[in-house]
C-alpha cells in the first residue's frame, strides 16, 4: 500500500480524508485503484480518455511524474504520492 | 613596567608584517580578506573596493563573521597605519596565523592614486530606522540602500498583499506598487491587515496606502486602481524589479506570468485555500514558470477562492510573509530562494511540504522555442493554451464567473 495525499479541494470525494492507503505499482494503478475506491474523484482527476487532467499535478516522493513516467511512474509500497491541483485563492 | 605609546608601536612593528599599498592592490581579488578598521564616518569616506568595515572598536566582537578561518589571509587597514598594527595584533592574539596591516593605511593608498569606493551613504533617520538590517552583514548599509533603490509590485492588495505590503515597507523598500481595482469590505478584516474598520467602503489600493505611509513615510506608493489584463499587464509591470503575486484568479495569474517572464522579472508566487498554502518564486529562465508548473488551470469547481471556500486568516498572513522573504532575498541578491521548488503548508498540521519544479522544455512561455517565438514577434502563449484552458479563451473568463468581492 501506498500513501496518497489528497488536496483539501478533493476530500470532499473522498469522505473528508487527507491520505489514502491505495495499492498499485505504477502512478496509473494507483490512480485507478483511488477511482475504484472514490468514484467521484474521476472526473476530477482523469480525462475522458483516460489520461491525467493536465490541471492534477502528480508527485511521487516529491518528483512531478510528468517528468519521471507520467501514469507509468513506477511507485513503491513506501512511496509517497501527492495529487496537487492549482489554488486560487489570495 | 609602563610602556609609552612608542614602545607599544615599536613592539607592534616586530610582531606585525606590514605591506604597502600597491602590494594590496596588486593581490588578486579573493586572495585575503581586506579589513578597513577605521570609525563608520572615516569609511564613510570612501573605502579599499572589496573591503569590509569593522571598526576597531568593534574588532574582537565582529571580525569572526568576516573572517570566520582563522588561516586565511587578512590584510587590515586604517587611516595611516598605526591603529591597523593594533588591531593585527589583537587578531595574532585570537589565533589568527595571517594578518598583515596596510603601511601608510587609506591616506596612503589614495596617495598611490589606487582607486576607491565610496559607500552610499544613510541619513541619520534611515541609520536608526534600519538598524537592525544594517546590523546584519549581509544586508548592511549597501544592502539597505539598495532596498531603498528596489521597486516591489504587489498584485492585490488581500491577504497576502497585506502583510507583503507592510513587512515590505518596514523593510525600507523604496517603492511599492499596489494593483488592486477593490473596495476595502469588512469581511476582508479577518486577514487583510493593512486595512482598518475605519476604512471600510475605501478603495483599497488608498487603504493600504494610507497603511504604508504610516509606518513608513518615506516609501513611494506606485497606485494601480486597474484589473490587471492582458491589455495592461506591460504596462503596469514595467520598470518593477519583482513582483508579488497575491490575486485570486487563475486569468490573473497566468496573464501576469506571461508577461514577467517576457520582462525578465521575478515573480514571487503564493496562493491559499482553507488551511492551504502553495508558494514558490519563479525566476525566468533560471527556474520554471507558472505555466510550467500548471500548463492549464483547473476548472472553476476544484479551484474556489477564499470567498467561496473560506480560508483561515492566518495562512494567507504567513504565505504573505515567506513571499516577502523571498522577494527580499531576490532583491539583496542573498540566499537562495525557492526558485525550481514549491512549498506547500498546512496549517492544522504546522507542516510544510517540499515539491521539485522542473521547467518544462516545451512550456509556451518561457521555453528556448517561446522565447525564439517572441523574438520573432510570434509568441507561442496564446495559440499553445488551444482547448485545454476553456475558461482562460472565453469572453467572461473568471471575471464573469466570480465576483468582484471574490477577487478580495
Amino acid at each position: 500500500m501506498s500513501t496518497v495525499f489528497i488536496p483539501s479541494v478533493l476530500r470532499a470525494n473522498v469522505g473528508g480524508a487527507k491520505a489514502l492507503e491505495v495499492d498499485g505499482s505504477t502512478v496509473r494503478g494507483i490512480v485507478d485503484g483511488l477511482v475504484l475506491q472514490h468514484p467521484a474523484l474521476r472526473g476530477q482527476l482523469l480525462t475522458d480518455d483516460g489520461e491525467l487532467n493536465r490541471f492534477v499535478n502528480v508527485y511521487v516522493n516529491g518528483q512531478d511524474v510528468r517528468y519521471l513516467a507520467g501514469l507509468e511512474t513506477p511507485v513503491a509500497t513506501t512511496d509517497e504520492v501527492r495529487l496537487l491541483p492549482a489554488m486560487a485563492g489570495g | 613596567m609602563p610602556k609609552s605609546f612608542a614602545d607599544l608601536l615599536r613592539e607592534a612593528r616586530t610582531q606585525i608584517r606590514e605591506v604597502t599599498p600597491l602590494e594590496v592592490s596588486a593581490l588578486p581579488k579573493g586572495t585575503a580578506v581586506i579589513v578597513d578598521v577605521r570609525e563608520e564616518y572615516e569609511w564613510e569616506q570612501g573605502y579599499i573596493p572589496g573591503a569590509e568595515h569593522v571598526s576597531k572598536g568593534y574588532l574582537e566582537q565582529a571580525i569572526e563573521e568576516v573572517a570566520p578561518d582563522r588561516d586565511q589571509p587578512v590584510v587590515l587597514y586604517c587611516a595611516g597605519g598605526i591603529r591597523s598594527l593594533f588591531a593585527a595584533q589583537t587578531m595574532q592574539e585570537m589565533g589568527y596565523t595571517d594578518v598583515a596591516s596596510m603601511s601608510a593605511g587609506f591616506q596612503g593608498w589614495k596617495s598611490a592614486g589606487l582607486p576607491f569606493d565610496k559607500p552610499i551613504t544613510l541619513s541619520q533617520d534611515q541609520k536608526q530606522r534600519y538598524s537592525r538590517h544594517l546590523l546584519i552583514p549581509e544586508v548592511g548599509s549597501a544592502g539597505q540602500a539598495r532596498l531603498l533603490a528596489s521597486r516591489a509590485l504587489i498584485i492585490g492588495a488581500g491577504g497576502l498583499g497585506s502583510p507583503a505590503a507592510l513587512y515590505l515597507a518596514a523593510a525600507g523598500v523604496g517603492t511599492i506598487g499596489l494593483v488592486d481595482f477593490d473596495i476595502v469590505d469588512v469581511s476582508n478584516l479577518q486577514r487583510q491587515i493593512v486595512h482598518t474598520t475605519a476604512r471600510v467602503g475605501e478603495r483599497k489600493v488608498e487603504s493600504a496606502s494610507v497603511a504604508i505611509k504610516a509606518l513608513n513615510p518615506e516609501i513611494e506608493v506606485v497606485a494601480h486602481e486597474e484589473m490587471l489584463g492582458a491589455a495592461n499587464v506591460e504596462r503596469i509591470i514595467a520598470g518593477y524589479d519583482v513582483i508579488l503575486d497575491g490575486t485570486d484568479t487563475f486569468e490573473t495569474r497566468y496573464i501576469l506570468n506571461d508577461a514577467a517572464v517576457a520582462a525578465g522579472i521575478p515573480v514571487i508566487h503564493a496562493s491559499v485555500f482553507r488551511f492551504e498554502g502553495q508558494l514558490t518564486t519563479f525566476v525566468p529562465y533560471e527556474g520554471p514558470c507558472y505555466r510550467c508548473l500548471y500548463p492549464t488551470p483547473p476548472p472553476p469547481e476544484l479551484a474556489p477562492g477564499c470567498s467561496v471556500a473560506g480560508v483561515l486568516g492566518v495562512v494567507p498572513g504567513i504565505l504573505g510573509l515567506l513571499q516577502t522573504n523571498e522577494a527580499l532575498k531576490v532583491l539583496l541578491g542573498i540566499g537562495n530562494t525557492l526558485a525550481g521548488r514549491l512549498m506547500l503548508f498546512d496549517a492544522l498540521e504546522t507542516e510544510f511540504t517540499e515539491l521539485q519544479l522542473r521547467r518544462d522544455p516545451r512550456c509556451p512561455v518561457c521555453s528556448d522555442e517561446a522565447v525564439a517565438a517572441r523574438a520573432a514577434g510570434r509568441p507561442l502563449a496564446t495559440t499553445a493554451m488551444g482547448a485545454d484552458a476553456p475558461f482562460l479563451l472565453t469572453t467572461t473568463g473568471l471575471a464573469g464567473t466570480i465576483s468582484p468581492e471574490a477577487r478580495a
